[in-house]
């Protein structure tokens, strides 16, 4: 054991790293499997506003006595449904629909946290929703956590097979008589609770990247479904306990401010995943573009125009 | 609530409104609420930084402007784009958060570039923020037609020798630029607000587009003034207000185009008797 | 204003064209060459390649390999006019279809627009030529697909192109409407130096005025004359399985010999009782 760093060891033996990776893995699991529908749907944008609306129920929630989780979870579910009420089918619209729930949403918390005269420093308490932190969470909510992750998991299952048919072709869905509305909603609510104990957990900022990222990257690896999910989850949960792990380390040698903020870490190695892959699978078809049809048979030219 | 000391509080809010105004018309007819969301938040984690180390807040708010903006436009994909925004935004928002952890002092500016406060502005600070917000102003003036065009049939676009994909660039960068100009003054949340709700409401409510942008303005305007007013009086965030109000006018919108196509398809014998 | 004729004499000309998307080869070797006043029709079914080539010729699509000599776009006239597939424009979109077809002229200036009484007047004619004037002034979201495309049309038509590509300018339309558009099309290119290429999954309301084919399948192109291209010998080398070619009724229908579906097709490539 040598003085600047600490062992594998001595990581797995805190009993913050063990809640951190054991609620980090749930929620990188749930948030990765959703994730690929969130990104497949375009509906990164829903995903984000989600997690930075738990704080409206979060400060809320403070004001009327109900805990943090159900403000955060009843926020959640609550601002999906508006969003699907008044947002429209066509992309743009939905766009702008999401952002104007989101930007009042964000109102609401400012009226709140101006209210919560309780709270010492309200600002403090608007910035920590933000950036939150793994390694500071009540171990109270853990079986919470993974209880309602499983629900969110249960409520997808009910409906991904609709919603992949939809996401292959939207007109065709709807002749084939798939009830998309009904799926798009309950698929909203499924990931509205599952952000939301991610943002509650650990903050909105690593919500929104173990929500997209290692979706994204999957995304860009493979288009086949159960692949892309099983690897989405992998490398969210891969990259957490990654992150986690540098964090720790980086007590020892980031200075006298101490470690790094673990949301940090976790967030710069989703990022330099996604780049990484994009870069490396753009490469690869540069280098080595593969022939998908045989070559044509003998006689069969294609010729130049006849009149020229 | 037109003392001396609230006049440039007014001002301020006046030329936020205007650019927020225009380049939110183009925000909402390319459907990028996010964008306009991502730009201003990720450059806030920039000031939040800069502010942090001893700097000029405005050099990170400009920088991290510019890098997010200029990062989404060049690393987006018609399939994937709202993905990559929003891995650009956590990831300018995460760099926040190390800035925050580096430094022991918390600063109070800091809530102010989120949720916004207007009052405070100083004369020193609105002539650089005229003079910036003029020459965005002027920007988008001159690629006016170009960017219509690439905003709403950008395939056509290409045939008349606009690439699309510039255009997109270009606009990311107007939108830093706007930023830089007014997240100082209102914070991001309200920059955000303003680019979106006000602006969708008046293009809901006009066919034409060169009626749609000083209707936005209008709207935005409108939205400002109530705001700083009812701030002013009531005693509540100007935050709170700006939302509320913008999206009331969002709301109008989407009232004006329901009843408009309702008229649409409405039996012959009730539209002759109008 | 510029040399329209490159070096082989054509408006238009591709060389050995190939596009793949994530390794997958959608064009392989596809020649074109289009020379003045001439109307080409890409023939194939949906997943064939046409769109794709389209936009490669267009200049929006870069291939693997291969080049492309294009007019130059942008110009005041002799440029390229795109009528695309299907616009996806926010129903509620500031735009109407006048204005659509005025940043036909003037959409590729800087500045902010002026426009004079000539302007107008070259806007409010083209739109009358497609039939489009009596929804000139409703946004384009409102209108229907069909009247969408006549107004595409005519956004492509004002700039004075020397070459119109239109993607599926036909699939919207009602038998009567598409004729008369194919009318209109032949008519302007018999008496303009415009050359016209149209991709169309049915190449049957095309037939009369069609100088040449290009027949694709599976990213492969066969290019002739009609009669010279749409043969069994021929097509079924292209396909690389039986193909029957029916003439019924001077309509042409193109079969996989078992019966079954083409290759790659949803359907077969004409369909029946559409003739008035």
């Amino acid at each position: 054991m040598s003085a600047d760093g600490a062992s594998l060891a001595d990581f797995f033996a805190s009993p913050t790293v063990q809640g951190a990776l054991v609620v980090g893995s749930v929620v990188a699991v749930v948030t990765g499997i959703i994730g690929i529908f969130t990104v497949m749907r375009r509906q990164s944008f829903a995903g984000h506003a989600l997690a930075d609306l738990g704080a409206v129920g979060g400060s809320g929630a403070f004001l009327v006595g109900l805990s943090q989780l159900w403000g955060f979870v009843g926020a959640g579910i609550l601002a999906a449904l508006l969003m699907e009420a008044i947002g429209i089918r066509r992309l743009q619209g939905r766009d702008i629909a999401t952002g104007v729930v989101f930007g009042f949403g964000m109102g609401l918390t400012a009226l709140f946290l101006f209210w919560d005269t309780t709270i010492d420093n309200t600002s403090n308490a608007a910035v920590s929703v933000l950036f939150g932190s793994l390694f500071v969470l009540d171990p109270n909510l853990i079986p919470t956590v993974i209880v309602l992750g499983i629900v969110a998991l249960v409520l997808l299952g009910t409906v991904y097979r609709w919603l992949l048919i939809e996401s292959v072709d939207h007109d065709l869905a709807v002749a084939r008589g798939v009830p998309v509305r009904v799926a798009g909603i309950v698929f909203l609510i499924a990931l509205a609770l599952a952000v939301e104990l991610s943002s509650l957990t650990i903050g909105a900022i690593l919500s929104t990247a173990l929500l997209i990222g290692p979706a994204s990257t999957a995304l860009q690896i493979t288009r086949r479904f159960g692949l892309a999910v099983a690897l989405s989850a992998t490398l969210g949960t891969a990259v957490t306990w990654a992150g986690c792990f540098i964090s720790y380390e980086s007590h020892y040698w980031a200075g006298p401010r101490g470690n790094w903020p673990v949301s940090f870490c976790i967030v710069a190695l989703t990022f330099l995943l996604y780049l990484g892959t994009r870069i490396a699978v753009a490469l690869r078809h540069t280098i080595r573009p593969s022939t998908g049809l045989p070559a044509a048979p003998p006689g069969l030219e294609s010729t130049a125009g006849g009149g020229s | 609530m037109f003392a001396p000391f609230m006049t440039n509080a007014w001002i301020a809010g006046t030329i936020v409104a205007v650019i927020a105004g225009v380049i939110g018309f183009f925000v909402v007819i390319r459907g990028n609420a996010f964008l306009a969301h991502a730009v201003p938040h990720g450059a806030f984690a920039g000031a939040a930084g800069a502010t942090l180390l001893g700097l000029n807040p405005l050099i990170g708010l400009g920088l991290f402007a510019m890098a997010g903006a200029l990062t989404i436009s060049v690393l987006e994909r018609h399939a994937r784009n709202d993905a990559i925004t929003a891995l650009a935004l956590v990831t300018m928002l995460g760099l926040g958060a190390l800035f925050v952890s580096r430094s022991t002092q918390y600063s109070a500016e800091i809530f102010a570039l989120l949720f916004g406060q207007i009052l405070g502005v100083s004369v020193a600070e609105l002539v650089p923020m005229a003079i910036l917000g003029w020459l965005c102003l002027l920007a988008i003036g001159v690629v006016y037609r170009p960017l219509l065009l690439a905003s709403t049939l950008p395939d056509t676009a290409a045939a008349r020798g606009i690439n699309p994909r510039t255009m997109t660039v270009v606009f990311g960068f107007l939108l830093a630029a706007a930023t830089t100009t007014s997240v100082p003054i209102v914070g991001a949340l309200l920059m955000f607000a303003l680019l979106v709700g006000p602006p969708a409401g008046a293009s809901s409510m006009t066919r034409r587009p060169i009626i749609a942008i000083p209707l936005s303005v209008l709207f935005t305007l409108i939205t400002m003034w109530s705001s700083i007013a009812l701030a002013y009086t009531i005693n509540l965030p100007i935050g709170f207000f700006v939302t509320a109000i913008g999206a009331g006018f969002y709301l109008i919108g989407r009232l004006a185009a329901w009843l408009r196509r309702r008229a649409r398809s409405a039996p012959i014998g009730v539209r002759s008797s109008a | 204003m510029s040399d329209l004729q490159d070096a082989s004499g054509g408006v238009l000309s591709a060389r050995r064209i190939d596009v793949s998307f994530s390794g997958h080869r959608v064009l392989s070797q596809v020649d074109l060459t289009v020379g003045a006043h001439e109307f080409v029709g890409l023939i194939g079914a949906n997943g064939a390649g046409k769109t794709t080539l389209l936009r490669v010729l267009l200049g929006v699509l870069k291939p693997s390999s291969g080049l492309v000599h294009r007019p130059p776009r942008g110009g005041l006239r002799g440029g390229i006019g795109y009528l695309p597939q299907k616009v996806s424009l926010d129903p509620d979109a500031p735009l109407r279809a006048w204005d659509v077809v005025a940043l036909g002229i003037d959409g590729g200036r800087l500045g902010l627009p002026v426009r004079n009484r000539r302007f107008h007047e070259r806007v409010d004619e083209i739109l009358d030529a497609v039939g489009a004037s009596a929804f000139a002034m409703q946004r384009l979201g409102d209108l229907s697909g069909g009247q969408q495309q006549r107004v595409l049309l005519a956004h492509a038509l004002v700039s004075d192109p020397a070459l119109l590509l239109l993607d599926e300018p036909l699939a919207n339309l009602d038998p009567a409407s598409a004729r008369d558009v194919v009318e209109l099309l032949d008519r302007l290119r018999r008496r303009t130096p415009l050359s016209i290429v149209m991709t169309a999954h049915d190449m049957n309301l095309l037939l009369p005025v069609l100088d040449r084919i290009v027949y694709l399948a599976g990213g492969r192109a066969v290019t002739g004359t009609p009669d010279e291209v749409v043969r069994e010998d021929v097509l079924t080398q292209l396909y690389g399985r039986s193909i029957r070619v029916l003439r019924v009724e001077g309509r042409i229908i193109v079969l996989a010999d078992e019966g079954g579906r083409l290759p790659n097709e949803e359907h077969p490539v004409a369909t029946s009782g559409e003739r008035s």
